[in-house]
């Protein structure tokens, strides 16, 4: 609908060391099921292209399959194909035990870009992103300061991290603090 | 007098000249100083006043070790105590000043204390404030806290402008320490190929062998280090900072690194300190060594300074710290100090040496230099009161007895070195006596161990105890390239650096100067500078049995505050061996603690002040509330309205128009806040069946039903509507508080005790911004949007649908916390304030308002329904409640069944819930206690209940109260008595908790 | 800080990624059980100085429990398996007993 908006309608920081930018809106949905089973497979790949191994995550130009956990897979559509995938789902899914849900307006998504992304992130998570740990293609659940987050490569100088709508504030505004002007670490 | 030389000093020379303000006096350094050098040049030897006695203070030290020099920094919101002057880089426009002296640092009325410091010995406040115990709270208490601490505390109203962060790095090695043991280290570790963290806490590298001298591979070792140095950062796989100290080593390889990034240049931008969150595989350790006082009268006397640190002032920053400087040592490293002065002009009258043997190479190098030497001399005591003016010279085997006094303004004394052991024993690293050198170092047998049970320190360097460029720099060599390989890198040949032998002699144990001092000389000789510890209060602390050193620590204070076993440490163990009879290892050290020197709370803090000190929780309504009066209350990390303020009103009357208004109009509450789980899969409804007290796998698609949950325990956890989906899917609201933990437990049964159910769960709180639609008017509202037909027959009470209202997608539930007509409404949480603003809008003309969490409770509490939190408080069970309908009997089990058949739990004469009318009809304070009349034994009124939900009800004008009454509900109509704080008390009668419509007429229409 | 290795998800982490949920392979008894075993199950714990077994969630990470034996001494981590089992793997008993001879916690050794 047109009067659907994100947690901070596109709020952006820039003239910090690396720029902060909510994507807007998106599609997500959680698929619990037995990623080993074939139709789930099948699925997936009819959604996103690709079933991404543990830990990784697979994107197209429209659409993305993450690893949550190994009973679980964040799907990443258009806002507005969510409900329509999730029936497709329930119809390819039918007979097998599986639970697909709507979580695209639990979420807001983040861009961190610049070439001091990485040690924006680095001030924030418990997780190693030097180059040669963090890479492309890999996607992380961990913590940003004190919420949880999920968080990946979407090109190479730039993150996307996804966190609760209900925190969507905090997180733009604790990736502002730790981008602010002058906090290069020049670590990497 | 001390003073800035016309030459030298190898970080100030060609510095540029800064002004700073020490005490209000303008005063001038030069850019590479530091505080301590730049107030030596103006010959401000007097720097402070001591702790207890109020004793003129000077500059011991030239590093962080340093006990006196510690002072005020800044004003107002840029004001932090306590800061070093040793450690702090001198900038232009500086401010400091001296701090525990009142009036002024030359005169000083605690002073006083000096002249009777007999009567305050160790154990002084223990003995003396114990008694009478009445004289505590108002006597002794407020003189102890007014004469307590040493620098002032910032104000309260200030601000620290500044901004801190963390930084999480993860290395193969990190190397602590960037003198040339370090320096070596990282390079043979980053030759094995893995990546290396070099960290050193000063502005410089190389460490102090650039002013000790010596040499490596035939060049000097400042040369040499230089070489290091550049061919580090050639490495792709080296990261180097400086002023960046290693603060603490934890377990399993973690340790911190406290960074000070702008403390030397305030106007930079970005961050003032980074707490840098390290995780390596390898660490060594290459953190030097301090330099050990000596224990002789007057050893606290502004110009008594460590040999090193003299040497350091001379050679670093071009700063002679007197004219004439008497040595005084137990080893040969002291001749440095005076060999470096006398080749600078300076006079040195005399080297005294309580060695009987004296020095070797080195004292030839001095006596050359035309140096007098006395072997087997000591200093009696010195002369001076706020600065040296000359030493008592007496053999050290003797009292004390005066052979010569000899004129001078400065001594630079030596007692040995002690290898710098505290990040290593951080974690676990023990220590092993070294009896030729008279040190604790590091006992590589016994290293701290890591996640494998393997150790994952080394110390190289003379914090390893090796004090001869000979043996240091290939052991470093070694070390380096061991760490590397144990940190997963390859085995490379290389040929280990060859340090240059010097021929010294060794060091012997000086634990008191003169050997034979009498009391009145031992009680002028300091051990803990900054603590006022002297010989003589260690030696009566074992006398009264503090034999163990943590009590002897802890009854004199040896070694607390900033020093941490710094520079008292072994003198202060040698000294209480020495009196209890023992060898030292058998005394042992006391716990070495991180920090390694202090950090500051900015950087512990990090990121989190101001709006992100915590996270805060905003439902897609937040900005509409705000704009629209809301008074926040807390709720988790929740903020929701607690009432919508309109112009001009209180919160008292905002919320009892609210209630009146959603009991005769029409009120909208956002509920969004409420958990939302699903729960999936074949075994969902036996799932539940567990979960829940209640029968849940009997619900029909399309109806609700109210559940409880217990813990195992038998305690109510949560309480909440399930809605049946369909056949396998069920969706449980929870509390506000409760959507993640229930959402854990759900997920902790499922995975660790019934993993072979199939069900799967899914937290979709926040995909909901969900309303309540409140009052008489809720259904006209809702059919005016129009969409679904929502009337009585089409809804009934306790069933949902799908479909959508004024074009939203929604699903509504027709529930009610109220007792009013109610329906709960989802809509995606994107479209969540679109929704709200058609209701407002839609409603107006059925007199649609917002309310709150106060409204929410007071409608809830005249129905007498429970809130979890209010009426339980995690041991309060559902029978306490009078519950019993909602447990069911059918079931052979479910979580908490068990428990509630514990003697305890089916006690009959358990607090039970009951409604309070008070007789004046005042509002009763909330958690107040019902008492029973007369006292017992100790002289206690008894109590048999408490109010758990307390309001004022503008519908019923009067306080209305929910509480826990032993045999509650047998005493109906009995009117009980609950103090106040005040003392007065409030009579309530008991009576039942539903105070409205309790025949439900107006929920189901 | 600990650094565990989560064996659902593969990631090694530190510990404010984790959340730690007590003892490990507690037998549930309920309705039908006596006092006795109720109050075992719900209170009684092991305190050992040396070789224990715990549970633990990865809370900010994949969500899942699992099982970690430790040693509450050293925090040596002999290493962290599935939370769905009734006694810890063969692997976890030989890794102990490599590193800790003659071990025993409850009915393992």
């Amino acid at each position: 609908m047109s009067n659907a908006v994100s947690a901070l309608q596109g709020a952006s920081y820039v003239g910090g060391i690396a720029e902060i930018r909510e994507l807007g809106l998106r599609g997500m949905i959680t698929l619990r099921g037995d990623l080993a089973d074939k139709k789930l497979i099948k699925a997936v790949k009819g959604i996103a292209g690709t079933m991404p191994d543990a830990r990784r995550i697979a994107m197209n130009d429209k659409a993305g399959a993450a690893w949550m956990s190994s009973d679980e897979l964040l799907l990443m559509v258009d806002h507005a194909d969510a409900p329509s995938t999730i029936e497709a789902l329930n119809s390819a899914l039918k007979g097998t035990h599986f639970l697909a849900a709507n979580v695209s307006d639990a979420r807001a998504v983040f861009e961190v870009s610049g070439p001091s992304a990485r040690e924006v992130m680095a001030k924030l998570a418990p997780v190693d992103f030097a180059p040669d740990a963090f890479t492309q293609g890999m996607f992380r659940r961990s913590r940003l300061a004190q919420v949880p987050a999920a968080l990946w490569m979407s090109r190479e100088d730039a993150f996307t991290v996804v966190c609760f709508r209900s925190v969507g504030e905090y997180m733009f505004d604790l990736l502002s603090v730790a981008a602010q002007g002058g906090s290069e670490v020049g670590a990497y | 007098m001390s003073t800035r030389l016309k030459s030298g000093g190898r970080f100030t020379s060609g510095g540029a000249q800064l002004s700073f303000d020490f005490n209000g006096k303008k005063l001038k350094g030069v850019a590479g100083d530091t505080l301590a050098s730049a107030l030596l040049a103006n010959d401000q030897m007097m720097v402070g006043r001591s702790f207890k006695y109020h004793r003129p203070r000077g500059i011991v030290a030239s590093g962080g070790e340093e006990p006196n020099a510690l002072f005020n920094m800044g004003y107002t919101n840029t004001f932090e105590p306590n800061q070093r002057a040793t450690t702090t880089e001198l900038f232009e426009g500086l401010i400091a000043g001296s701090q525990n002296h009142w009036p002024s640092l030359e005169f000083d009325i605690g002073v006083l204390n000096t002249y009777v410091s007999r009567l305050l010995p160790a154990g002084f406040y223990y003995k003396t404030f114990i008694h009478p115990r009445s004289f505590w709270k108002h006597i002794y208490e407020p003189i102890i806290r007014q004469s307590a601490g040493l620098g002032k505390a910032p104000r309260a109203e200030d601000r620290d402008p500044d901004t801190y962060e963390h930084f999480y790095f993860f290395a193969d090695v990190m190397v602590i320490g960037g003198g040339v043991a370090g320096l070596q280290a990282a390079k043979a570790a980053a030759l094995t190929g893995v990546k290396v963290l070099l960290v050193e806490q000063t502005a410089h590298w190389g460490g102090r062998a650039p002013v000790d001298g010596g040499e490596v591979n035939g060049t000097p070792v400042e040369a040499y280090c230089e070489g290091l140095v550049a061919e580090l950062q050639a490495m792709d796989n080296v990261t180097m900072r400086t002023r960046l100290m290693g603060a603490g080593v934890y377990d399993h390889g973690y340790t911190l690194g406290y960074e000070r990034l702008n403390d030397h240049q305030p106007d930079a931008s970005g961050p003032r300190h980074r707490l840098w969150r390290i995780r390596a595989a390898q660490i060594i350790t290459a953190t030097g060594a301090i330099e050990r006082p000596l224990s002789f009268a007057g050893n606290d006397i502004p110009g008594v300074m460590l040999a090193s640190a003299v040497r350091d002032y001379a050679v670093n920053y071009g700063v002679s710290v007197a004219d004439r400087t008497v040595v005084v040592t137990n080893n040969d490293d002291a001749y440095r100090t005076a060999i470096t002065l006398k080749n600078l002009g300076l006079d040195v009258p005399c080297i005294i040496d309580a060695r009987a043997g004296g020095a070797g190479a080195l004292a030839d190098e001095a006596k050359a230099l035309g140096i007098r030497i006395e072997n087997g001399k000591a200093i009696a005591k010195v002369k001076g009161g706020k600065r040296v003016t000359g030493v008592i010279l007496c053999a050290q085997a003797g009292e004390g007895a005066e052979l010569e006094e000899i004129a001078c303004d400065a001594v630079a004394m030596s007692g040995g070195w002690s290898p710098v052991v505290h990040l290593w024993s951080h974690c676990g690293g023990k220590l092993v006596w070294d009896d030729a050198q008279s040190h604790f170092r590091p006992d590589s047998e016994r290293p701290p161990s890591g996640a494998n049970g393997e150790g994952f320190v080394s110390v190289v360097g003379s914090a390893n105890g090796h004090m001869q460029m000979a043996e240091l720099v290939g052991d470093a060599h070694g070390a380096g390239l061991a760490a590397g390989k144990a940190a997963g890198g390859t085995a490379v040949k290389t040929k280990a650096p060859e340090g240059a032998y010097s021929s010294e002699n060794a060091v012997e144990p000086v634990w008191l100067m003169p050997q034979g001092a009498g009391y009145k000389l031992r009680s002028k000789a300091w051990l803990d500078y900054q603590n006022d510890v002297k010989v003589s209060d260690v030696q009566l602390a074992a006398q009264e049995g503090f034999e163990s050193v943590e009590h002897a620590k802890r009854y004199t204070t040896l070694g607390m505050a900033t020093d941490q076993g710094k520079l008292s440490n072994i003198n202060g163990l040698a000294i209480l061996s020495d009196a209890l009879g023992q060898p030292i290892p058998q005394t042992g050290t006391t716990t070495f603690r991180p920090p390694y020197t202090p950090i500051s709370m900015g950087a512990i803090g990090g990121e989190a002040r101001g709006k992100v000190f915590q996270p805060l929780r905003k439902t897609p309504l937040y900005g509409w509330s705000d704009k629209n009066g809301a008074d926040w209350e807390p709720v988790g990390a929740w903020r929701r309205p607690f009432a919508y303020l309109q112009p001009g009103e209180s919160v008292h009357d905002a919320v009892n128009r609210e209630v009146k208004n959603t009991r005769e109009a029409l009120g909208l509450l956002d509920a969004s806040t409420l958990g939302k789980l699903i729960v999936k899969g074949p075994d969902a409804g036996k799932f539940l069946d567990m979960l829940y007290t209640n029968m849940m796998s009997t619900l029909k698609p399309g109806k609700c039903r109210y559940g409880l949950m217990c813990s195992e325990n038998g305690f109510l956890i949560d309480d909440g509507v399930v809605a049946r989906l369909d056949e396998d899917t069920f969706l449980c609201h929870t509390t506000t508080g409760g959507a993640e933990t229930i959402h854990g437990h759900m997920e902790e049964w499922l995975q660790t005790e019934w993993w072979d159910w199939n069900v799967y769960v899914a937290n979709v709180t926040e995909q909901f911004a969900q309303i309540a639609v409140v009052g008489p008017n809720a259904r006209k509202v809702l059919e005016k949007l129009g969409g679904m037909d929502l009337s009585k027959d089409a809804l009934a009470f306790m069933e949902w649908a799908d479909g959508t209202i004024g074009g939203f997608d929604a699903r509504v539930f027709r529930i009610s916390f109220s007792g009013e007509l109610s329906y709960e409404i989802a809509v995606p949480a994107s479209q969540g304030l679109a929704f709200w603003e058609a209701l407002m809008a839609a409603g107006a003309e059925f007199g649609a308002m917002p309310y709150g969490t106060e409204t929410l409770h007071i409608l809830r509490a005249e129905k007498g329904f429970i809130m979890i939190g209010d009426e339980t408080d995690g041991t309060v069970i559902p029978q306490d409640l009078n519950l019993h309908w909602a447990l069911s009997k059918k079931k052979e089990d479910y979580l908490g069944k068990r428990a509630h058949q514990r003697s305890h739990m089916a006690d009959p004469d358990r607090w039970k819930l009951v409604g309070l009318k008070t007789l004046d009809k005042s509002v009763l304070p909330d958690g107040a206690y019902a008492v029973e009349p007369g006292v017992n034994a100790n002289g206690q009124r008894n109590m048999f209940g408490r109010v758990t939900s307390t309001y004022y009800s503008s519908n019923l004008e009067r306080g209305i109260a929910m509480g826990l009454v032993k045999n509650g509900p047998d005493r109906m109509g009995e009117v009980i008595d609950f103090p106040k704080v005040d003392g007065t008390i409030i009579k309530a009668k008991i009576v039942d908790p539903v105070i409205y419509d309790k025949d439900g007429a107006k929920q189901n229409v | 800080m600990l650094i565990l290795d989560c064996p659902c998800c593969g990631v090694s982490g530190e510990e404010t990624e984790f959340h730690a949920g007590g003892e490990a392979h507690l037998k549930r008894h309920s309705v039908g059980s006596t006092d006795d075993q109720f109050e075992e199950y719900l209170f009684m714990r092991e305190n050992p100085r040396g070789v224990h077994f715990e549970r633990w969630r990865h809370n900010n990470g994949c969500g899942k429990w699992f099982h970690a034996a430790r040693c509450t001494q050293t925090l040596e981590v002999f290493g962290t398996y599935s939370a769905q089992t009734y006694e810890p793997p063969k692997e976890i008993k030989d890794a102990i007993s490599a590193k800790r001879p003659g071990w025993s916690w409850r009915n393992f050794s």
